[in-house]
């Protein structure tokens, strides 16, 4: 028996660290269905048991990122593939595209400047500054933009991740509080600051809702990645 | 299948093209999102299609993709003690801004473009 040759090839393989993200990933959807709160995200799951394997096993999380590197390379092509509930929900711009794209500008905006300007003014790094910048944002695309305006991008996932599951969680006792009740604008608040995320909650609440969170956090998408460049160019 | 995953992947292909050739602020996924979209209004693409189908499929599991990038969290946690206030209040304080200004925003112009007199016609589903 060659056990030496063998554990050698598992340190070094990638496989034993896809299995295990793969399969947290999983544990994590099962954990969902079971429970269906919206606090029990896959992903949030996914990556408490994925970090505590890295911590156990003494991987640094180099070794981790080139072993899972076949599941970040999906990112592309999912971001690419946000257009397909674009283009579902397209018609319904139809008489109503001022107020959301002038709403999620405007939301954009503020979303992105209150952030920068909060983590500056509490004495946060301005590498932080630029990674809360774009966390509204779906999390591929708050990864990318993060990337590209110098912010640290393994963060900008966390604070995504984050804020989505906060806004999944409480964002429609906010929203009712804030005296919204319209379902469109209800849809497109939260899909604006929670993407994805809040999105499926939204879809959970009403199907009007979730529509339009969808609509929101392609169109956010884009609209960011346009504000963006200007508010780091003033800010920073 | 087949059909959808080149469609994605030459969407994708291009707009990390474009951004590179224009130094465009853009990330190239969200310029090849741009392209698909234009792609599937300009075709009228169904739910039936390849594109659609693979898409779907990518976007259910779209939580698993980024784990590999969250898992970078373990390289910042002390970073993230010390400026745990910072993040803290900005992650929670740009959250509730930018909730009410989309949601009071929309009302208002909604409202207004309905008449002013307060209604809001409801969708019809």
């Amino acid at each position: 028996m060659r056990f030496h040759q063998t554990w050698a090839w598992l340190h070094t393989s990638p496989l034993p660290w896809l299995l295990l993200t793969v399969a947290a990933y999983e544990l994590g959807r099962r954990i969902r269905a079971r429970t269906g709160h919206p606090l029990a995200q896959p992903v949030l799951i996914t990556l408490v048991v994925v970090c505590t394997a890295i911590e156990l096993t003494g991987t640094s999380y180099a070794d981790y990122r080139s072993a899972t590197s076949l599941i970040a390379f999906f990112l592309g092509p999912a971001t690419v593939a946000l257009a397909i509930p674009l283009h579902r929900q397209a018609h319904r711009l139809r008489g109503f595209a001022v107020p959301m794209l002038l709403g999620l500008l405007a939301g954009a905006i503020v979303s992105t400047t209150s952030g920068v300007l909060l983590v500056k003014a509490l004495g946060g790094s301005e590498a932080l500054a630029r990674t809360m910048g774009p966390k509204s944002t779906t999390t591929p695309v708050a990864i990318a933009l993060a990337d590209r305006f110098d912010g640290i991008p393994a963060l900008a996932a966390v604070f995504a991740i984050l804020v989505g599951t906060f806004g999944a969680v409480v964002g429609p006792t906010v929203l009712s509080l804030l005296r919204i009740r319209e379902r469109r604008a209800r849809g497109l608040a939260l899909g604006a600051v929670s993407h994805g995320i809040g999105t499926s909650r939204a879809l959970h609440e009403d199907p009007v809702e979730g529509a339009f969170a969808g609509l929101s956090m392609g169109l956010t998408a884009l609209i960011t990645c346009l504000v963006l460049p200007v508010v780091v160019a003033v800010l920073l | 299948m087949i059909v959808g995953v080149l469609w994605l992947l030459g969407c994708e292909l291009l707009g990390e093209v474009l951004a590179r050739l224009t130094d465009a602020p853009i990330p190239g996924p969200v310029i090849g999102m741009v392209l698909l979209f234009a792609v599937l209004r300009w075709r009228k693409v169904g739910d039936d299609s390849p594109v659609v189908r693979v898409g779907d499929f990518l976007l259910a599991h779209l939580q698993l993709f980024f784990v590999p990038a969250g898992a970078g969290v373990l390289v910042y946690l002390s970073l993230l003690r010390r400026h745990a206030l910072p993040v803290v209040v900005g992650l929670l304080g740009s959250w509730v801004l930018a909730v009410a200004v989309v949601g009071w925003t929309v009302v208002l112009l909604a409202r207004g473009r309905a008449g002013g007199d307060g209604a809001v016609p409801e969708e019809i589903e």
